[in-house]
Formats: structure tokens, C-alpha cells, sequence
């Protein structure tokens, strides 16, 4: 054992200051000659350490009983017992489970909704028309949920909005608390954000279609297929493998249910149903001071998605062949 | 061909109509805040706007653009926005450069870049942030807005992907020439990124323009607060007790025309730039995908 690799260093050293350009140099060494791209890389990194990594460290509060007044190296260690609390607490596993529900809807329609818009527009062959319709469309995904969540209260009001007007005077409806009742609560929040998204969602999905090979279409139509065919059999298998790829990537968020949209709409009354995670942890650690608590939270929310992120960049690259770099 | 027959022909007339309408649902709403901020506020208070004003008038943006604390709250915005890009811009440029080359080339990429991508799956949560930035003494600095989020690994992953198509051969010719890196990088790295840079400004622009938690969390003078942060507060929380006004001032922006004003106000700097965004951001969605 000790023979051979006494043996194969030998052979390495043996290549190192024979051959004429050396395989592999010291590490100091290359680093002393590669120094621009090492300075290159500093600023950005004192960067991501301050801001990334040292709240990382931050996050063994979740095994203490913090006090701001005593801090990391004074508050009392309490093992698991900020999780054990986290799932004994009735609000903390509603909270859990309204985050689970709104995220899982979001996902699932903010994949199914831009991929039938997509084939929708891809059929108008008026270009002048799909300009017209994509760049309407876009906008929403610009604007933030301060702007949007502004409008929306007024649009949805019960007292006078536009949507309320519009469902008593035209259908003759009762008016509805679409941000005052639970249950419409997440609705409202549901469809707002596909609302908001779908059409930068398509992007994806048209450079796809535009990918299609037309002599497919071609052949299709000398066999006989009709539109309808075509799109069973040539436009969605081709449209799959993103599907796929968009779909897996989105797995990482099934415990973000969209923090600035709900902070934006929601109020004491639909606490019970739309109250989510990362509106808890607020309200729990910078409102109500449980620091520990919150970060308890945080890091189980954390670490679920971490877990999902990497499974799903494997999937996609498994199913699909992508890699993000 | 198959658009000849009558039934895809009625498929058309219906695929085109209600694209048009999910279209006009997607501005709508805007529109409306629009029509609001600019009617009377009898009429707006009555509820009988549409989509069009009602008795014309530019009352409500004169007040808004004659209130101190809306007008300082939209300088700080602009401020941060110039600033935090313009740093966001720098750090991304130098850091893709040496993450675009091989490891045979620099040796310990892989290690950086892992430690640049880790941040993007894996993140403290709320609390240990807010922690760090009260440690660090960035409470209720300008400059809470503009540093934690200055490295943005996402749009370094862009630019760096932008470096990998820009072919060999020019930095070799000017390596041979006597260049050195940093040479290299912003003699002819620079002018040849211009399209890269410009998207990657452009997200980070909107970025900083619609940030409004760091400022809710972080500054606690609203008068120093950030539009975004200020609307937040004014128009979301409709909480105007922090902000030291007096009853007439209160009345005045919690009026609903000048609340419309200010929203739109709010998005107008979006839409300004939005034809720009709208050409630039397909590009920088596909720009990263050719790979060798």
C-alpha cells in the first residue's frame, strides 16, 4: 500500500519537472499568477459573506431561547424546542398548511396557464396583433405587489370597486369580500398572481414554439392532420421538455407562497386562511420579538426548500438535460 | 392549408377575441387608477369612474407633487436605484469575468462559484438578516437599500453567460498584445457586453424601484423611507400616524384621487422604461442558454 503510493507520487513529480509544460503547478503558485481574477472575484464575495453567509451563522438562534439583549454567545440553548413548539402550535400549522395550499395552486397554474397561452397566441398569424397582445400582457410581471396590491384593494373594494360594480349592476350579483372572507381571500390571491404572471411566463414557452421545425406542419398537413392534430402531436410533445424544466425548477417554491403579495392584501380577517409562513415569521419575530421562534421557522422553511431545489435541478437535468450553468 | 377551413376559421374569430380580452384585463386596472387620479374627487368619492375621468381635472397630481414627504421619498427611490445599479452592475461585471473561465484557466473557480450559486438555494431567513444588518449599523442608513443587495448572483450568472459566448479569440489577441486581465475587461470586454449590460441595469433597475420591505424593516423615520416604501405605508397599511402630519395633510393623501396619482406615479417610471424592458428581457431570458 505504502509502496504504491510512494510510487505514483513519484511518477507525478517525475512528470511535473520532466515534461515541458507541468500538469498541475502548486496552489500558491497559481494563485500568485492568476491574482487579477482572484481580486476580481473579492469584492462581489466580502459581499455575499457579510450579507449571505453571516446571517447563515445567524441561524443557530433557531436552538436558542434568544434575547436581543443578551445575544448569540448569552441566550440560553434549548435544543429543538423551538420546533417542537412549531408543531404543537395550532396558528403555526394552519400557517404551514395555507402556505402549502396557495403555493401548490400558484405552481401548478402559473405552469398550465402561460403554456395554453402560448399555443393560443402562436395560432393568431397576424403579427401585428401578437405584438399588440404580448406587450399588453407582460406589463403586470413589472410592476411590484405594492403598486398592484393598491389597485387591487380598490378594484376589489365592497364599497364602490370597479369588480363589484361591475358584478351587481351587470349580473345582478350579491357583491363579494374577495379580501375580507377566507375562502375568497385565497382566490383572489390565486388567481392575481397567475393574473400578474402568465404572460411573462409564455416567453419561455413561444421561444419553444418558435423552435418548432415548420416541416413538420408540413408533413402533417399532407397526411391529413387537421390544426387540432398538428397541436396533439407536433406543438405539445415539442413544448414538453420545457414544461418539464419550468415545472421541476418551480418544485423550490411550494413553501413560498408569495410573501409580498399576501403582506400587500391581507388583513386580520383572513388571517385564519391566508396567513403564510413568511408573513408569520414577521409578525412572530420583528413584530412580536420571538426571535427565536421566527428564525425556528425560517430555517425549517429554509431547509424544506433547499432540499427541493437541489431534487428538482437534478429532475431537470435527468428528464430534460438542463443545467443552470 | 388548414387555416382555410370554415371550422378553424371560427376557432380563429373565438382564439383572437378572447386573447384581446385577457390582454385588456392585464391593463385595465391601470387604466382605471389613471381615470380615478385624474377625475374630480366628487366623482371619484361617488364611485362612478371607469375607464375613463369624470369632470377632468389635475388637482390630485398637483397636490401629490406639492407634498415634501412624497417628493423627498421619490428622490431617495431615485437615488437608491442609481446607486444600488450602478453597484450591482460593477460587482457583477468583475466577478463573471474570472467565473467565465475554465478551471484549467483559473483555478478555484469551481470553488467560487459554488460559494456565488449556494446563496441562491440556501439563505438564513428574515430574522438572522435583520440580526446581521442591526449588527453591521446599517439601521436606518441610505445605505441599508443599496449593500445587502448589491451582489445579485442571478444577474452575475447572466453577464457570466454573456462572457462564455464572446469568442476566444479576443481576449488571447489581447492577452498577446500585453494586456493584462483587468485590461482585457474593460477594453474590450466592455464594449462588446453593451446588450448584457443593458438588461442587467434594466432588472435591476426595476428591482430597486419596487424594493419596499427594506425600507419598511430597516429605516425607521418614514420620512426617509423610499417611494415604494412610502406608498406601501400610505396606501397599504393606510397608517399615517408615524409620519408627523398634521390633519390636513392626513385628509389630503388618504384622498382617493391623489391616492390613485401617487400609484400611478409609482409605476410610471416602470412603464417609461417598459418598452426598453420588453425588448431587452426576452434577450437576457435566452441569453444564458447557448452553452458549449
Amino acid at each position: 500500500m505504502e509502496q504504491t503510493q510512494t510510487s505514483s507520487t513519484a511518477v507525478d513529480r517525475g512528470r511535473g519537472a520532466g515534461a515541458s509544460r507541468p500538469r498541475r503547478r502548486s496552489i500558491v503558485a497559481d494563485i500568485v499568477r492568476q491574482w487579477p481574477f482572484h481580486i476580481m472575484v473579492l469584492p462581489a464575495l466580502v459581499f455575499l459573506i457579510l450579507f449571505a453567509y453571516l446571517p447563515m451563522g445567524g441561524l443557530v438562534m433557531a436552538f436558542q431561547d434568544f434575547k436581543p439583549w443578551l445575544g448569540i454567545s448569552g441566550s440560553e440553548w434549548v435544543g429543538l424546542d423551538q420546533f417542537r413548539y412549531l408543531f404543537e402550535r395550532e396558528d403555526s400549522l394552519q400557517v404551514i398548511w395555507n402556505t402549502l395550499v396557495i403555493a401548490v395552486f400558484k405552481m401548478a397554474l402559473n405552469l398550465l396557464a402561460p403554456f395554453v397561452f402560448a399555443i393560443l397566441l402562436n395560432e393568431v398569424r397576424k403579427q401585428l396583433l401578437k405584438r399588440f397582445v404580448q406587450t399588453l400582457v407582460y406589463l403586470p410581471h413589472f410592476l411590484s405587489w405594492v403598486i398592484l396590491g393598491g389597485i387591487l384593494t380598490d378594484l376589489l373594494s365592497t364599497e364602490g370597486g370597479l369588480v363589484n360594480r361591475v358584478l351587481t349592476g351587470v349580473f345582478g350579483m350579491e357583491p363579494i369580500f374577495f379580501l375580507g372572507q377566507g375562502d375568497w381571500f385565497r382566490f383572489t390571491v390565486i388567481v392575481s398572481d397567475v393574473w400578474k404572471e402568465f404572460g411573462f411566463g409564455t416567453v419561455v414557452f413561444l421561444a419553444a414554439l418558435a423552435g418548432i421545425n415548420p416541416s413538420l406542419y408540413e408533413a402533417a398537413e399532407v397526411d391529413g392532420a387537421n390544426r387540432w392534430k398538428q397541436t396533439l402531436h407536433i406543438t405539445i410533445p415539442a413544448m414538453l421538455p420545457i414544461a418539464i424544466v419550468v415545472g421541476t425548477l418551480a418544485l423550490g417554491n411550494v413553501l413560498n407562497a408569495g410573501f409580498d403579495q399576501i403582506f400587500n392584501l391581507y388583513n386580520p380577517l383572513v388571517y385564519a386562511k391566508g396567513d403564510i409562513i413568511d408573513t408569520f415569521v414577521y409578525r412572530a419575530a420583528i413584530i412580536s420579538g420571538e426571535m427565536g421562534f421566527g428564525t425556528a421557522i425560517g430555517l425549517f422553511k429554509s431547509v424544506i426548500s433547499f432540499i427541493l431545489v437541489v431534487i428538482s435541478y437534478r429532475m431537470a437535468y435527468k428528464l430534460a438535460n438542463y443545467r443552470i450553468f | 392549408m388548414y387555416y382555410k377551413s370554415p371550422a378553424y376559421k371560427v376557432f380563429n374569430g373565438i382564439n383572437v377575441a378572447v386573447l384581446v380580452v385577457l390582454a385588456l384585463l392585464c391593463v385595465i386596472p391601470l387604466i382605471h387608477v389613471l381615470a380615478v387620479s385624474l377625475s374630480a374627487k366628487s366623482a371619484a368619492d361617488a364611485n362612478i369612474v371607469g375607464l375613463w375621468p369624470v369632470d377632468f381635472t389635475l388637482e390630485a397630481y398637483k397636490k401629490t407633487t406639492n407634498n415634501p414627504v412624497f417628493l423627498s421619498s421619490m428622490w431617495i427611490a431615485v437615488q437608491r436605484t442609481v446607486i444600488g445599479t450602478a453597484l450591482t452592475l460593477l460587482l457583477a461585471f468583475l466577478a463573471a469575468y474570472p467565473l467565465s473561465k475554465e478551471t484549467s484557466a483559473f483555478r478555484g473557480r469551481n470553488v467560487y462559484a459554488w460559494l456565488f450559486v449556494f446563496t441562491m438555494l440556501f439563505n438564513g431567513g428574515l430574522v438572522p438578516f435583520y440580526m446581521v444588518i442591526q449588527r453591521l449599523g446599517l439601521m436606518d442608513s441610505f445605505w441599508v437599500l443599496v449593500l445587502p443587495g448589491a451582489v445579485n448572483v442571478f444577474l452575475t450568472i447572466l453577464m457570466l453567460n454573456f462572457f462564455r459566448g464572446i469568442p476566444k479569440e479576443l481576449e488571447e489577441a489581447s492577452l498577446i498584445d500585453g494586456a493584462g486581465h483587468f485590461r482585457t475587461l474593460f477594453s474590450i470586454y466592455l464594449p462588446v457586453s453593451l446588450p448584457a449590460i443593458a438588461t442587467i441595469s434594466l432588472f435591476s433597475m426595476v428591482f430597486h424601484w419596487n424594493s419596499w420591505f427594506d425600507g419598511l424593516l430597516y429605516i425607521g423615520d418614514p420620512s426617509r423611507y423610499p417611494l415604494a416604501t412610502f406608498l406601501q405605508t400610505v396606501i397599504i397599511q393606510r397608517d399615517m400616524s408615524s409620519m408627523s402630519l398634521s390633519p390636513a395633510e392626513m385628509a389630503l393623501i388618504s384622498q382617493k384621487t391623489v391616492k390613485s396619482a401617487q400609484i400611478f406615479i409609482g409605476a410610471l417610471p416602470i412603464l417609461m422604461v417598459y418598452p426598453l424592458l420588453q425588448r431587452f428581457f426576452v434577450k437576457g431570458l435566452v441569453m444564458g442558454s447557448v452553452k458549449e
